[in-house]
């Protein structure tokens, strides 16, 4: 048996020796490369632009173009180069930790984001449920109304939402006319009209996986637990939700990440007064002009999300081991 | 197992006039928009019985017992449970359990949390339910897997967590929709048994549903042979088998040969049948076949006797040729064409090595077979 498998070894490398090199390298080659292409991807798109931004997150602002020192280039050869790598320093950072306004925003976005996500969740889990126990024909075109409002621009739904929530604004006219208030109520330009904008704006990234995570539980599970002495509320919440999890987790990442760096929903709806991150680094960028500090407000902010994004593709793994 | 027979042969509540049965299905329909699924269907069943639903995959087996479970309730009729009308008592409030044809185990739980869910949904104290959850793993012989999670079980070993999950709480009834569906042959055959014991050392009363026929005859003390949400017969096996009341029992279950003909005369218990070709067939026991009744006569393969000679003596005996055969070791299937052009099925227990009348293909041949070895079939 060894024997045998020893010679058919044998065989193989002669037969591969014998093929000329040029065309093993290039088989190797292709199939190498087909591995590389995504990598290749978040090199050239993802990795570069992280490290240019953190290079100039450890530089010093200057008024020059661009607005920073050192700007590394070729003409002073190697030893200009260190030269240069002997200006960088973690100022920048420092300057952060110095100044309470941008402790203040990463805690401020990091709770807008929090309040805001579980808000979606509280509205996206009713909504993917009910779609995920619709009748089987009806729940294609409920997705397809779930995705349809992206047809519009994001920046015009949100500037919708003006015209909705300020003081003579649709709303609060609906509301007086039927009498429930007498004045109107003032929404914009406070935190509720953030949390109202973010709900709107990512409620479909919540729905589409609790959705996708609800529809393929198997309803028997259900009324297995039923046929165990379990009424439905609890069944929901000893079954349904648990095996939702994946899901609830998959939508709260979905809209909490990009709700922590949200820039356009705060500038519009929240006024002058909200402290968000997103808010921050555009004021340090275009009206300071800090490229650095902005950069450096930026490589934080990333870093604060690495975390959620880590818990994220854990639960993820975990959910495909489960589901085997 | 070994006991079982002597138990089981003194067994027979539905012969007792004063027994009240346990299950009642009274007049039963249920309709799904304008599909019917039960149509005005009416059942006993009996305390501590093994009871099978037999029939064809879409007959409306799954929604007798998701009925009698509670996830849907009868459109017209009644279910009663000891007595007590079951409508509108939900799934979680009836004392019965259902084991899942899906198996549908709990994905997120371990074995262990699965056989112990029902008990902790009935406030079970803790150390109660880990002993008899320890003792529902035993029964199915899962002891060490009581920390897997079912998706690290293979198709048997699951099976048995559903089984347990579902007597765990020692329902008074145990509903099984195709409990065997999903195994292969040879563990079917095994856990039938394990099944049968089960029942017996609980003393539970069972409804198992199957569309495979040796199964229900082996499991079951009746079977309900069931046919587009109606009932065909309600029987023992022995009597399913040696007695159906019509041809598509007949047909339903095991092979049968069928003549079709017509009551010429009848005498006492005993009648003539002829045949549309003029044969004729003396039968002794004819129910209540007429003078005049268009019936069948069924009559299995084993109780037809082949021979290459008219035997002498023989009630009934028909002339043919051996058209096809086959030989199994044990015993040997023949197919006989008769004059009239019917194949007729027989099959002979090989007893003895001697092959003393050895029958090849296109020999003449003679079947027979005595007056009481088939029945009359008017329905
Ligand atoms: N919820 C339902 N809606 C519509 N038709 C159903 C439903 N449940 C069962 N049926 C139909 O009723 C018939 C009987 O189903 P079922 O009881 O599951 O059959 P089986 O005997 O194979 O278990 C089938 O034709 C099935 O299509
Ligand atoms: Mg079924």
């Amino acid at each position: 048996m060894s024997n045998l498998a020893a010679s058919a070894d044998t065989m193989n490398i002669d037969a591969a020796a014998a093929r000329p090199l040029a065309s093993r390298f290039l088989s190797g080659l292709v199939s190498r490369l087909v591995i590389i292409v995504p990598y290749l991807w978040l090199l050239v798109f993802f990795l570069v632009p992280f490290i240019i931004v953190f290079k100039i997150s450890l530089s010093q602002t200057a008024i020059a173009m661009p607005p920073y020192v050192p700007a590394f280039s070729l003409e002073d050869g190697i030893s200009g180069f260190f030269s240069q790598l002997g200006q960088m320093s973690i100022d920048n950072y420092l300057w952060l930790t110095e100044d309470a306004l941008y402790f203040n925003a990463y805690v401020s976005s990091i709770v807008i984001a929090g309040i805001s996500t579980l808000l979606t969740l509280l509205v996206g889990y009713p909504i993917a449920y009910g779609m995920a126990r619709a009748p089987a024909n009806l729940r294609p075109t409920l997705l397809m109304l779930v995705i349809l409002p992206f047809w519009t621009s994001f920046l015009i739904r949100v500037y919708a939402w003006i015209g909705i929530l300020k003081p003579e604004g649709l709303l609060n006219q609906f509301l007086q006319a039927i009498g429930i208030i007498d004045d109107p109520l003032l929404i914009m330009n406070t935190n509720t009209a953030i949390y109202i904008g973010i709900v709107y704006s990512y409620l479909p990234f919540m729905i589409l996986p609790l959705y996708a995570a609800l529809e393929k539980m198997d309803y028997s599970l259900i009324e297995a637990a039923q046929d165990l002495g379990c009424p439905p509320i609890s069944a929901f919440w000893k079954i349904t939700f648990p095996l939702s999890l994946p899901g609830v987790i998959a939508g709260c990442m979905l809209v909490f990440i990009p709700a922590v760096g949200e820039f356009v929903i705060p500038d519009l709806l929240g006024g002058s007064q909200t402290l968000m991150i997103g808010k921050t680094l555009w004021n340090e960028f275009f009206n300071n002009r800090d490229w650095p500090v902005s950069s450096a407000v930026a490589v934080i902010l990333l870093l604060l999300l690495i975390v959620p994004i880590m818990i994220f593709q854990a639960a993820q793994a975990r959910a495909q081991e489960q589901s085997r | 197992m070994k006991s079982l027979g002597s138990i089981r042969r003194e067994f027979a509540p539905w012969n007792d006039p004063s027994a009240t049965p346990y299950i009642v299905f009274e007049n039963v329909t249920k309709r799904f928009g304008d599909f019917t699924a039960v149509n005005n269907l009416s059942l006993s069943i009996y305390e501590k019985e093994f009871f099978a639903l037999l029939g064809a995959s879409g007959c409306g087996k799954s929604t007798l017992l998701r009925m009698l479970a509670g996830f849907d309730e009868p459109t017209s009729g009644r279910i009663l449970l000891d007595g007590q009308d079951m409508r509108g008592i939900p799934p979680y409030r009836r004392p019965v359990n259902m084991m899942f044809q899906s198996y549908a185990l709990f994905p997120h739980m371990t074995v262990e949390a699965n056989i112990g869910f029902g008990l902790k949904q009935e406030g079970m104290p803790r150390a109660q339910i880990e002993q008899r959850v320890a003792e529902m793993l035993k029964l199915v012989k899962l002891e060490q897997f009581s920390k897997r999670k079912p998706h690290q079980l293979s198709g048997g070993q699951r099976q048995r967590v559903a089984l347990a999950r579902s007597v765990a709480k020692r329902p008074k009834v145990l509903l099984l929709d195709e409990p065997l569906g999903a195994l292969d042959k040879k563990l079917r055959e095994e856990t039938q048994f394990e099944l049968m014991d089960l029942q017996q050392s609980l003393g539970l009363t069972f409804v198992v549903v199957t569309h495979d026929q040796e199964e229900a005859m082996t499991m079951a003390d009746r079977i309900a042979i069931l046919d587009k949400g109606e009932v065909m017969q309600v029987a023992t096996p022995a009597e399913v088998y040696e007695a159906p009341i019509s041809r598509f029992v007949a047909g339903f279950v095991g092979n049968v040969n069928m003549f079709e003909g017509t009551v010429a005369a009848r005498d006492d218990d005993s009648v003539r049948i002829t045949g549309a070709s003029g044969a004729e067939i003396v039968v002794g026991n004819a129910g209540e076949a007429a003078a005049g009744n268009a019936v069948a006569f069924a009559i299995r393969p084993e109780k037809i006797r082949v021979s290459s000679r008219r035997p002498e003596g023989a009630a009934n005996a028909m002339e043919g040729e051996v058209y096809d055969l086959a030989y199994l070791g044990d015993m040997t299937i023949y197919h006989v064409r008769l004059d009239d052009g019917q194949v007729v099925k027989a099959s002979a227990l090989n007893s003895s090595r001697a092959v003393e009348e050895a029958l090849s293909w296109n020999d003449r041949a003679w079947i027979s077979f005595p007056p009481d070895a088939g029945v009359v079939l008017t329905r």
